[in-house]
């Protein structure tokens, strides 16, 4: 029988169609406000504190639709804005510490839904508002500092090997300069190093003096050295980010020295800005206070001392040997000092650190202990006109800038332990993003923000109140000239354009491919290209019966001989996407998706969807003429 | 309803020289634009910073300048951006301080000068335009949106964009070549070539920002220009096949009619959305659109006016098409020569 669809092709079209409507579904229900706990630092949450948390809502009698636990979290459903932001505000005051509270939008769908897997589009930041940033990871930095290491390391392996040595430095273009004494020990010293250090590849030739090694590090030790420093990063950035309260924050690496971070939300970028791309570490010393520092500024600093500022540049001298540093503080906390009134962070110290501290203030009473701040800063080098300068390798090249600062340096009245606590901050602020930075852990290699979008939360709103409109309205125009133009065959196109709307939304929430405004623009233009196949079929149907074809015959034809232009016409555009996909950086990517997607989804429901229809219609029976 | 009663009849082919008169002068008023003008590329390819603010009244560029200058911001560029309240700064890639903190340095100093400063809550908490009160959404100044980019990553942009742009030309050749035959891989890709070219050299004319989302619009074009291509080579491949008579222009010229219907309807249901995005999809997506709608109208005429012309040119021969003896099974339906 001519045009009469088989039960198998129904059954496809309602495999495709029946999980599309499913996987759509969450998306009209919109979203709720509620708040996102997870635990501090990576931390989860189980039942316990989900009790916790419960016990507080329940307690301080405050209207909340529902409390869930999963994977990511403890989330809170509310129905107004206002119960939200009281229930932070309990929340924060009621709960100890190792929460993370942050506001967010929960989507509103029934539980049901989101149990089987369906969950509304993840919409990128242009549609919702947030921050965007691409931090790229100062590798030569990383370099340098484990050239110092191994500068160090090479130090005490002669040292203990009894070979001796003039002198071992960095030499500036990558390498270590190793001078030995002797140049009999050059043997004995190339043999020790390459067993004791095989992250170095150390020669003896070309060096110019017998005397003389060079070492730099091997390849394999540089690869680790910047996978390390990249992921050391990753972590540090997450926790940092963990400390802002951001719900559904991306902290990702991309490419071999860039991080991704995402904060859907935030508004306010310029504290974000100043905590993910600082360095700051605090190191402690004793102040110098055997020698003069009138002497000192004068020009004679003695050896292991040297000259450092207070914030209002007072100088103060030093000793060099820093007691414990940063990577000894498990934990800090800002707050007001109840006596003074003025900003404090207190801290607390890890077993090593807190041991050091016991000895050293101990022996140390009535003697004066600095804390230092340090932070690296990177700044691009430009040139006369302002443009950046790049070295040989056309690598931007950077200023490295080194603050260090005395934050305070007070008497050591008793002895101190685990815990103590740093005064002289100047605002609260500082106090709280210090606190933050050390809790957070420093960064393995300075960090740079090279890309920066941010979208306010109206204009997110715009975004996607002028999208949806210009798609819907996109969408009608089409199908009102799709009626008029092909009659009863251009509504069966038409239901093909809805079903094709729906199973690119079903693929986008299935797959949570981002949705951004390019993607949307996508997504119009694949409504307006859709109907092509459509148009194809149809003008060779038409072209059919004006041949004098029957009916029957010309519905026929015209699907099997439009079918190999459709593809090969589709196959050339969806090549175009597929490069715009590999191309993509972010707004490009979201476009391409859907556009691949759409190229996709509409062959289906063009040419099997329609033609299904028109067989039902017309299929198997004496038919005089097509509405066509 | 129907455009054509019924086929038409028009010479398309042999009007091929003043086709080609009009595109060598779009050609050469193009790469000469590029060339003298450039294009005015955005931010996304020059690096730099750009913020978008909208004000509860109305807002002078003049005086905003002139804060910003007292602020110490010397080289902003203020202009509106769609009404009288949006405004929009740009600053090019700072020489003496890092790059990523102009922008919070601009909206602060702005918002110092209208009387506000934006506090914010506690851990991500709501953030106030003063410290006594009054929401976000009451403030005399909303940022819209930031852009910045850094020197590094813009460089790398225009790289990238051209070796996309590259790169889908390469793989629609081969594509072509293999599913029709070389003379109709060149003829397509010079036809890409000529909307590409031309939809640039009307961004550089008109000086049009050439954005991120403007790329993709003219990678987009592309694959929709192809699409019309690929639609009339089809045809013509049909053509040589089924018909034994006539010249080989007559039969190209035919092919190019046959499907003429198929390629003003789609044009127009594509011309309708786009239209929608210009004149519905806001501000950000206008370039985008207008990129889109120059594609799509020189695409439609490229694929009338330069493809089929071009693989006339190549010298194309019925030979050239007749189905070998393995893709037989691909004929199938067409009367056998």
């Amino acid at each position: 029988m001519r045009n009469h669809t088989p039960w198998w092709k129904w059954l496809i079209i309602a495999v495709v169609i029946v999980p599309g409507a499913f996987y759509a579904l969450p998306n009209i229900f919109g979203d709720d406000p509620g708040i996102q706990l997870r635990g501090a630092r990576g931390g989860s949450l189980g039942a316990e504190q989900f009790q916790e948390v419960q016990a507080v809502l329940d307690e301080v009698g405050l209207a909340y639709d529902s409390v869930s636990l999963d994977d990511s979290g403890i989330r809170i459903r509310f129905g107004t804005t206002d119960a939200q932001l009281q229930a932070r505000d309990m929340l924060e005051a009621r709960l100890p510490t190792g929460y993370t509270i942050a506001l967010t939008l929960l989507p509103a769908a029934p539980q049901w839904l989101s149990n089987a897997g369906a969950l509304p589009m993840y919409l990128g930041l242009d549609l919702r508002g947030g921050v965007h940033f691409l931090l790229e990871v100062d590798m030569a930095t990383a370099q340098r500092r484990a050239e110092d290491r191994y500068v160090a390391d090479l130090r005490s392996t002669l040292r203990e090997a009894k070979i001796r040595y003039r002198g071992i430095a960095r030499d500036g273009a990558g390498g270590i300069k190793i001078t030995l004494r002797s140049a009999d020990t050059a043997e004995e010293a190339l043999k020790t190093i390459r067993k004791e250090l095989p992250g170095l590849v150390v020669n003896a030739e070309g060096t110019g003096s017998d005397e003389d090694l060079s070492a730099k590090l091997a390849e394999t030790e540089i690869d680790q050295l910047f996978k390390f420093a990249l992921e050391q990063n990753v972590t540090a950035l997450r926790n940092r980010v963990d400390e802002l309260g951001v719900a559904e924050p991306v902290v990702q690496r991309q490419g071999d020295r860039r991080i991704v971070v995402q904060l859907p939300g935030v508004q306010d970028t310029a504290r974000a800005k100043r905590i993910l791309g600082r360095t700051a570490t605090l190191e402690m010393m004793m102040v110098d206070e055997e020698h003069s520092l009138e002497a000192a500024l004068g020009g004679k600093v003695p050896p292991g001392s040297k000259i450092y500022r207070f914030r209002d540049d007072r100088p103060i001298l030093l000793e060099k040997r820093v007691i414990y540093s940063g990577e000894n503080i498990v934990d800090a906390a800002a707050s007001i000092d109840t006596q003074s009134g003025g900003p404090i962070v207190s801290i607390t110290l890890d077993a090593i650190g807190a041991r050091i501290n016991q000895k050293v203030t101990g022996k140390n009473i009535g003697k004066r202990m600095a804390v230092l701040y340090i932070e690296n800063r990177s700044t691009i080098r430009t040139d006369a006109d302002g443009l950046p300068m790049k070295d040989d390798q056309g690598r931007v090249m950077r200023t490295q800038q080194r603050i260090e600062e005395v934050i305070t340096a007070p008497v050591i009245r008793d002895q101190l332990g685990k815990r103590f606590q740093i005064e002289g901050l100047d605002s609260v602020d500082e106090a709280r993003d210090l606190a933050l930075m050390l809790r957070a852990g420093s960064l393995a290699a300075p960090v740079e923000i090279i890309e920066e979008r941010t979208v306010g939360p109206s204009l997110g709103q715009a975004n996607i109140d002028q999208g949806f409109r210009s798609v819907m309205v996109g969408f009608i125009l089409v199908l009102i000239f799709m009626m008029i133009y092909y009659r009863v065959f251009g509504v069966f196109a038409n239901v093909a354009l809805a079903l094709n709307l729906v199973l690119i939304v079903a693929v986008l929430s299935m797959l949570q491919a981002t949705l951004t405004l390019p993607g949307v623009a996508g997504i119009v233009l694949t409504v307006g290209m859709a109907v092509d196949a459509n148009v194809l079929i149809f003008e060779r149907i038409r072209e059919e019966i004006q041949n004098g074809s029957t009916p029957q015959a010309s519905i026929h034809t015209g699907y099997q001989r439009a079918l190999s232009t459709i593809v090969d016409a589709n196959i050339t555009t969806l090549i175009a996407a597929i490069v715009l996909f590999n191309f993509g950086t972010g707004p490009i990517k979201g476009f391409a998706v859907t556009l691949s997607i759409g190229i996709i989804t509409s062959m289906f429901t063009a040419i099997v969807v329609t033609r299904a229809l028109v067989n039902y219609l017309y299929g198997g029976k004496r038919v005089k003429s097509l509405a066509i | 309803m129907r455009i054509f009663k019924q086929v038409t009849q028009f010479d398309f082919l042999g009007k091929r020289r003043g086709a080609w008169m009009l595109s060598a002068v779009l050609l050469v008023a193009s790469i000469g634009s590029l060339g003298v003008r450039g294009l005015n590329f955005g931010i996304d390819f020059t690096g730099g910073t750009l913020v978008e603010l909208e004000y509860l009244q109305s807002a002078d560029p003049v005086v905003i300048r002139s804060t910003l200058k007292e602020a110490g911001i010397d080289d902003a560029i203020v202009q509106y951006f769609g009404t009288s309240r949006d405004i929009l700064v740009r600053l090019p890639v700072s020489a003496d301080k890092a790059a990523s903190e102009q922008s919070s340095d601009v909206v602060s100093a702005l918002r110092i000068a209208v009387g506000e400063t934006l506090t914010e809550g506690a851990q991500g908490g709501l953030q106030q335009c003063t410290a006594t009160g009054g929401g976000v959404r009451d403030c005399q100044i909303q940022m819209r949106r930031v852009e910045f980019v850094g020197p590094q990553v813009g460089g790398e942009l225009t790289e990238k964009g051209g070796l996309a742009m590259l790169y889908a030309l390469i793989g629609i050749l081969i594509y072509v070549a293999f599913r029709f035959e070389w003379r109709f891989a060149v003829g397509a890709v010079i036809a890409l070539v000529h909307d590409v070219l031309i939809t640039l050299g009307i961004f550089s004319v008109l000086a049009i920002e050439f954005s991120l989302p403007v790329l993709a619009a003219v990678l987009a074009v592309i694959g929709y220009s192809l699409n019309d291509t690929i639609v009339v080579f089809d045809r013509i491949r049909d053509n040589f096949r089924k018909m034994r008579k006539g010249s080989v222009l007559e039969i190209m010229n035919r092919s190019v009619n046959e499907t003429l219907p198929r390629t003003v309807l789609t044009s127009v249901t594509t011309l309708l959305v786009v239209l929608t995005l210009l004149l519905a999809g806001g501000e950000i997506i206008k370039g985008f659109a207008i990129a889109l709608l120059i594609g799509v109208l020189i695409g439609t005429y490229s694929s009338i006016f330069v493809a089929s012309p071009a693989v006339l040119v190549l010298g194309i021969s019925r030979e050239d098409m007749l189905p070998v003896a393995k893709e037989g099974a691909e004929a199938e339906g067409d009367p056998a020569p």
